[in-house]
């Protein structure tokens, strides 16, 4: 196990720049997720970290030891890869041996691993299968598997669920936590899905284009993005915007929307008298209130059973909101939506960051 | 009638028809022929009779008979074997991302595109005792002091036409396994590299297991076009020089056209078969199935 330290590295395909300079810490055994939208940089990032690119500027170092200039067998990582890359002409054994045979390790000490491995992911009974021969969710397992058995400082994983059905998705996050609860290995993880990243991560990363937005723990982010970008981005449903001018002076600072609408500026936000601003609540904050909310017009009503969502114009603006409780909206009806103040966030409208303090 | 044309099993073989009269017209019957043929004792412009085994018999005792399968079996192992290892070589560096890669791949091609006949008098002209432009340009380096006598010579023309042959067969092992190497996965290469292989380990490990089943099928052709080789040979040399360079395809058509023995050149036309049905079986059962490569059962 191994801290990971992502100093000022940069990436340029050719002279296309990919990735403009990127700082993040990882704790020893931290579970960190880098997330984004695709072709943000968390793949590529994650490929120089394996050494599977080069790095353009800037140091990677595992353990403390900069391997920039260490190939990939020498950094003392596994990967688990989007396609799983099983070797198909290998029976599951020999995938996950196939390190230690490479290495030369004594036999006894290879067939122990690949047990030990195979235990802890119910693999036993597909030891003398191919591939070809196992479902997805197994493949899976057998990826993890084979990075298992290398008891590597660092578990790199890209993109590992997103070839499974949603349902069995669901199932393997919480296998990987759970494994990764019990090896306490320092592990990187891709995805494009904010969820995975909400649930499994001890540290979230959001990346877009080539930068990192923000870094924390996931409801960190949630609570307080410091940027439209992550606001939007965490969350789901996503957080509502609302374009609006923010009024300061005589009695409670307010955020005047389109057609004439106002709501009270969250308590929390620093601006100007006559500031351009965005106003973002997340849909979950949004209440009943009888008449003494924002006015808003049903679209659409979707009942899920264990919740409400509820698409609504308001002011020229559609925006979500989830109740918890059910409601017999019918599409046309005006109804009043309050927003958590406490909750909303205020952005500056024309650079995207945050107004909100602390 | 309607009923009929209802029926399966009736349309399905109704369909098969036109391509099985094609099948049965071109291809069975003469093959059936010649096979025919080689028991009977005919020649141009007479009917023969049936004379069993004889022709073989003969043919098994006939010394450049003998030669012409001693020729076969050299030029198509010698040629074969060069092919598969330049061809796999040229594959592998067309695999790799070169500057101007579509137009190398082209380019190699080109001995493909190019008339075997067109090319064989090219080669014809390379080998020509006097004006060669190898001996030429080996002289003029100072290697050699005498022109090389490429065609004059048994060994010398055997080899001479191997090479050829190996120029003009490079092209198909070569494109056929671009395309296999093109099937295996970069992330698969990316795996094994994080294994801890080396370029010769991924090599020997992953590129070589999953390029088999191609390997087996390109081979299998490989060897049964250079085994009924004919057009170079009958260009280049005409079987010569003390037929050195005879293979069983040109001298079954010496032996029948040029020679007028139908009967004779038949035979030995149909000895050819079971060495390229024994070809076919190696590469079939050896070769060609894997179990990885058998779908799941549950």
């Amino acid at each position: 196990m191994a801290a990971v330290s992502i100093r000022n590295v940069k990436k340029h395909f050719g002279t296309t720049p990919v990735i403009h300079g990127v700082d993040i810490e990882i704790a020893d055994g931290e579970f960190t997720v880098l997330v984004g939208p695709s072709g943000c940089g968390k793949s590529t990032l994650l490929r120089m970290i394996a050494g599977l690119e080069e790095i353009s500027a800037g140091d990677i170092a595992i353990g403390g030891r900069v391997v920039n200039d260490v190939p990939p067998k020498e950094r003392d990582i596994a990967m688990v890869f989007q396609n799983y890359a099983l070797y198909p002409h290998m029976k599951v054994r020999d995938n996950m041996a196939f390190s230690m045979l490479l290495a030369k390790r004594p036999k006894a000490e290879i067939e122990a691993r690949v047990m030990k491995a195979a235990g802890i992911l119910g693999l036993d009974q597909l030891l003398d299968r191919y591939p070809r021969q196992l479902s997805g969710g197994q493949r899976q397992r057998v990826a993890m598997g084979r990075c298992i058995v290398r008891d590597p400082q660092v578990f790199l994983f890209d993109e590992p669920l997103s070839n499974l059905d949603a349902k069995l998705r669901v199932a393997m996050r919480t296998e990987l936590k759970e494994l990764h609860q019990r090896l306490k290995t320092t592990s990187i993880y891709v995805t494009h899905d904010q969820i995975e990243a909400m649930t499994m991560a001890d540290q979230i990363v959001v990346m877009r284009d080539g930068i990192v937005e923000q870094r924390g723990r996931p409801l960190e982010l949630y609570d307080h993005p410091e940027n439209i970008f992550v606001a939007g981005f965490i969350g789901s449903p996503a957080m509502n915007f609302l374009p609006g001018t923010l009024k300061l002076g005589a009695g409670a600072a307010h955020v005047a929307l389109a057609e004439g609408v106002t709501v009270p500026a969250p308590p929390k936000a620093r601006g100007e008298n006559g500031q351009k601003v965005i106003y973002g609540v997340r849909p979950e904050h949004l209440t009943m209130a009888n008449g003494t909310g924002l006015p808003a017009t049903v679209v659409v009503v979707e009942p899920t059973g264990a919740d409400t969502q509820v698409f609504a114009r308001v002011g020229g603006v559609e925006i979500t909101a989830v109740f918890r409780e059910r409601h017999a909206f019918h599409a046309g009806e005006t109804i009043s939506l309050a927003p958590d103040a406490g909750r909303s966030h205020l952005f500056d409208a024309e650079s995207g960051k945050t107004l909100m303090e602390g | 009638m309607q009923k009929l044309l209802n029926n399966r099993h009736f349309l399905g073989l109704l369909f098969m028809l036109p391509a099985g009269v094609l099948l049965l017209v071109f291809l069975t019957y003469p093959l059936g022929l010649g096979t025919w043929l080689g028991f009977t004792d005919a020649k141009l412009g007479r009917e023969g009779v049936w004379v069993g085994f004889d022709n073989f018999i003969y043919l098994i005792g006939d010394g450049v008979a003998q030669l012409s399968l001693f020729n076969t079996l050299f030029y198509t192992a010698f040629a074969s074997v060069a092919k598969f290892v330049l061809g796999l070589w040229l594959a592998l560096l067309l695999n790799r991302n070169l500057p101007f890669k579509s137009f190398f791949r082209a380019v190699v091609l080109l001995p493909f595109i190019v008339p075997t006949a067109l090319s064989a008098i090219a080669f014809w002209w390379l080998y020509d005792a006097q004006f060669s432009v190898i001996s030429w340009t080996l002289t003029r380096m100072g290697l050699i002091t005498q022109y090389i006598d490429f065609l004059g010579d048994p060994w010398n023309a055997r080899f001479s036409a191997v090479a050829a042959n190996i120029w003009r067969g490079v092209p198909f092992v070569a494109i056929c396994l671009l395309a296999g190497l093109q099937t295996i996965s970069p992330s698969l290469y990316e795996a094994a590299a994080l294994d801890g292989a080396t370029p010769w380990q991924r090599f020997r490990w992953v590129t070589l297991p999953l390029l088999t089943p191609i390997i087996a099928v390109v081979m299998t052709f490989s060897v049964l076009f250079t085994f009924t080789d004919f057009q170079l040979i009958y260009v280049l040399t005409r079987g010569g020089p003390l037929n050195a360079t005879h293979l069983m395809a040109t001298l079954s058509f010496q032996r029948a056209i040029s020679g007028g023995s139908l009967g004779e050149g038949a035979a030995l036309a149909t000895l050819m078969i079971p060495f390229l049905l024994a070809a076919i079986l190696f590469s079939y059962f050896g070769l060609q199935r894997r179990a990885w490569q058998q779908g799941g059962k549950d």
